[in-house]
């Protein structure tokens, strides 16, 4: 860490550096010098920070800015890089850093869609969740949040084929316009209500015949603003909303948000609820992978595979409802452990799972993974290298599938996950069949994970005490964690009340969707579906 | 009457009193003996085959995955043929969170189901907003923009919930008047009036 202090010291002699709650470096540097350090730090030779974890935006009420949290894949190295806007309330700008990471172009869009910072030479500085006719920007403190302005309306909402950039010239900011499609395109339209979007995801898609040009992702058709309505509710009370993001991951987003509180309440968590921490993940985990398996087969034709898949997520979803009363929505992990002790007969319900997984893997294997009609329609489709799977930031499966080993328990193992014996599962094809093959090998080592803590859950109390009042110290956090669909970040910011002043979640989804364009363009249109189906994406997850 | 489906006991069902209200009312002024025949000849069908639009949002819609699947299984009451295109269904279950630029969107989808067309608010969030009504950017539910027919409470609900809404729906379906009643048809003319074309 100190070398990479003395790096950015050098790189950028204005700026200043503290350490956060997490233990990570933060350089502050002015607005002016960002672009350039950010391409030092990107092209550096021994460990280039080639990996932009996220982009948070903030409103500091006197003054508006970013956090760029920023990783390097060879030695898991972590810095954040706080850059306050330029220019007044009305026009704040920052220098892009599209042209470095690819990702980058749709975390500003994010950024400038909630708080209206914008950033210079920005290809496409468009609203990324909200329609274009939407006033204000809904993540800034002084947002009016009367529905009279912004009204609900059956009208269909207006569109434009055209995006904004931002350029600087002579010192001033100007505005112009750019055209999304060619004006000969022929744009097919696809979503939002399509059963093979995986909810309600929009691509307006430039044919050529039936290869595709170009792919223009449209989301926000769930977009619930969760990040803003957990600026006004209580530490405990934010984790609900987690089980309703990635729906699958729901137990493994309450375990990273807990872990951060809890880090930075200096809570000791007890051995048991740990250990029932990481078997609620993993179980999620194969719950989550089987569903992906049946829906995705179902997309390209093999129905029978739904059925199969589901008999394994049904049986777990009984073993979630013995413990947490619930299907889906758990509210499981709390501050301070789990909410209640397991069931009696919880380990004796995963041993029977783990009784039944074999048989079903091979079975799986057997009626699709090896069926010629499948490797025809996967093998060599929709191919993504190792380099843009990290600039486009693609994490989880499809990133693993990419020959990129970037599974968090590994990385940064929290919890227990540091003294477990499990294998990190890469493949290096980076093709839709190596994002399909790598949900079964995920699949067993899960079951590896559980097999080893399902005759080991300590006694011990499963929930410690907490205050009755959770109020963290003055400060910010950020966590990482391994979702069922790649790495899940987490930012909090306290100003030292009950209520947090900015919750950031980064979902793993949101790269997912971003990386489309890029896969598919030269495809042909059919492809889209496989592609899109093997990259697993969670709409609400990346509308948040 | 005794208004029931899928051989279910009528004491099973919770709100009686609503069906019964319902009877009353459409038998208010009689029933032609033959008209009314045939409205119970093709009720019947209607009420045991009902052909639901996949449109899920969020959360619900796994769950709606799962009551297609074996174990719930939906097809043995006759609603497994879940259709992709509006104009071939029979009701929507709108499972999710309806969010403010989604609402031009369903509200398309509603318009384009073919009549008789009912709708099922499923969950929460399309009661009411659930846990985000409080949001700038989500519909307080979705009775403001179509008219509901059942409401299943749940967040999510459980497949067994879903059932016994579709159930529900299917009784109302089967008392309903057919002929002269929800199968009214619009003249050209007055619709063309209704949905100006500019």
């Amino acid at each position: 860490m100190a070398n990479l202090q003395e790096k950015i010291a050098k790189l950028s002699p204005a700026a200043t550096f503290e350490i956060d709650g997490t233990g990570i470096l933060q350089a502050t540097v002015p607005a002016k010098e960002w672009h350039d350090l950010a391409k030092a730090l990107r092209d550096d030779k021994e460990t280039p920070m080639d990996y932009l974890v996220t982009i948070v935006g903030a409103d500091w009420v006197e003054s508006l800015g970013c956090i760029y949290y920023l990783m390097s894949t060879t030695d898991r190295s972590m810095c954040s890089v706080k850059v306050v806007a330029e220019g007044d309330r009305e026009t704040p700008y920052i220098d892009s850093v599209s042209d470095l990471w690819h990702i980058a172009e749709i975390y500003e869009r994010e950024v400038y869609d909630f708080f209206g910072i914008i950033f210079i030479n920005n290809k496409d500085m468009r609203r990324l969740f909200l329609n274009i006719d939407w006033v204000g920007y809904p993540l800034r403190k002084d947002y009016d949040e009367d529905p009279a302005i912004n009204p609900i309306s059956i009208e269909n909402e207006r569109q434009s084929d055209n995006t904004t950039v931002y350029t600087k010239e002579d010192g001033k900011i100007v505005k112009k316009e750019r055209a999304i499609f060619h004006h000969d395109d022929f744009v097919v339209n696809i979503g939002p209500q399509h059963p093979a979007t995986h909810g309600v995801l929009r691509f307006r898609t430039a044919v050529d015949g039936e290869t595709i040009k170009k792919i223009d992702v449209y989301m926000g058709y769930i977009h619930r603003g969760v990040e803003k309505l957990c600026e006004s509710l209580q530490y405990p009370q934010t984790l609900h909303f987690l089980d309703r993001l990635d729906y699958f991951s729901g137990q493994v987003y309450h375990h990273g948000l807990c872990l951060l509180y809890e880090k930075a309440l200096n809570i000791e968590v007890s051995r048991r609820a740990q250990v029932i921490r990481v078997m609620m993940d993993e179980l999620s985990r194969i719950a989550s992978h089987c569903l992906f398996m049946g829906t995705y087969c179902m997309d390209l034709g093999a129905t029978t595979m739904l059925f199969y898949t589901l008999r394994v997520r049904e049986q777990i979803l009984d073993i979630f409802e013995k413990t947490c009363g619930a299907r889906m929505t758990f509210n499981y992990a709390c501050i301070g452990g789990v909410m209640q002790d397991i069931a009696p007969d919880f380990a004796a319900d995963v041993k029977a799972l783990l009784e039944v997984l074999p048989a079903n893997i091979k079975e799986y294997n057997k009626i699709f993974t090896g069926n010629v009609i499948a490797k025809n329609r996967m093998e060599g489709v929709g191919v993504l290298s190792r380099e843009d799977a990290i600039s486009y930031d693609v994490t989880g499966p499809a990133g693993r599938a990419s020959g990129w080993a970037c599974d968090m328990r590994k990385l940064f193992p929290y919890s227990i996950y540091g003294e477990l014996d499990f294998e990190q599962c890469v493949r290096p094809e980076g093709d839709s069949m190596a994002r399909f093959k790598i949900h079964i090998d995920e699949i067993e080592q899960s079951a590896k994970i559980l097999a080893q803590l399902v005759d080991n859950i300590p006694e011990g109390e499963y929930c410690v005490k907490v205050p009755k009042v959770v109020k963290l110290p003055k400060g910010q956090w950020f966590q990482l964690v391994e979702g069922c669909r790649g790495a899940c970040g987490f930012y909090v910011e306290s100003d030292g009340s009950t209520k947090p002043v900015r919750l950031k979640i980064a979902p793993p989804c949101l790269p997912l969707a971003g990386v489309v364009e890029h896969i598919t363009t030269g495809n042909k249109i059919a492809d889209l579906i496989t592609i899109g189906g093997s990259l697993d994406y969670i709409v609400p997850d990346m509308d948040r | 009457m005794e208004v029931t489906t899928k051989s279910m006991p009528y004491s099973a069902f919770k709100d009686n009193e609503y069906i019964e209200q319902l009877v009353k009312e459409i038998q208010e002024s009689g029933t032609n003996v033959i008209v009314g025949s045939f409205d119970k000849l093709i009720n019947w069908g209607r009420s045991n085959s009902l052909w639901p639009l996949t449109f899920a949002t969020s959360c619900c819609g796994i769950e709606f995955v799962s009551l297609g699947a074996a174990r719930f299984d939906m097809a043995r009451f006759g609603w497994e043929v879940a259709r992709a295109s509006p104009r071939q269904a029979d009701f929507m279950m709108v499972a999710g969170t309806i969010v403010n630029r989604m609402v031009p969107v369903f509200r398309r989808l509603y318009d384009q189901l073919a009549e008789p067309k009912y709708v099922i608010a499923c969950g929460s969030c399309a009661i009411s907003g659930g846990p985000f009504r409080k949001s700038y950017h989500v519909a307080k539910g979705i009775e403001d923009i179509v008219p509901v027919d059942v409401f299943v409470p749940g967040c999510p609900p459980r497949p067994e919930a879903m059932i016994y809404g579709i159930m529900q729906l299917s009784r109302k379906i089967k008392v309903e008047k057919f002929f002269g009643g929800v199968n009214r048809q619009e003249k050209q003319e007055e619709f063309l009036k209704a949905h100006p074309i500019d």
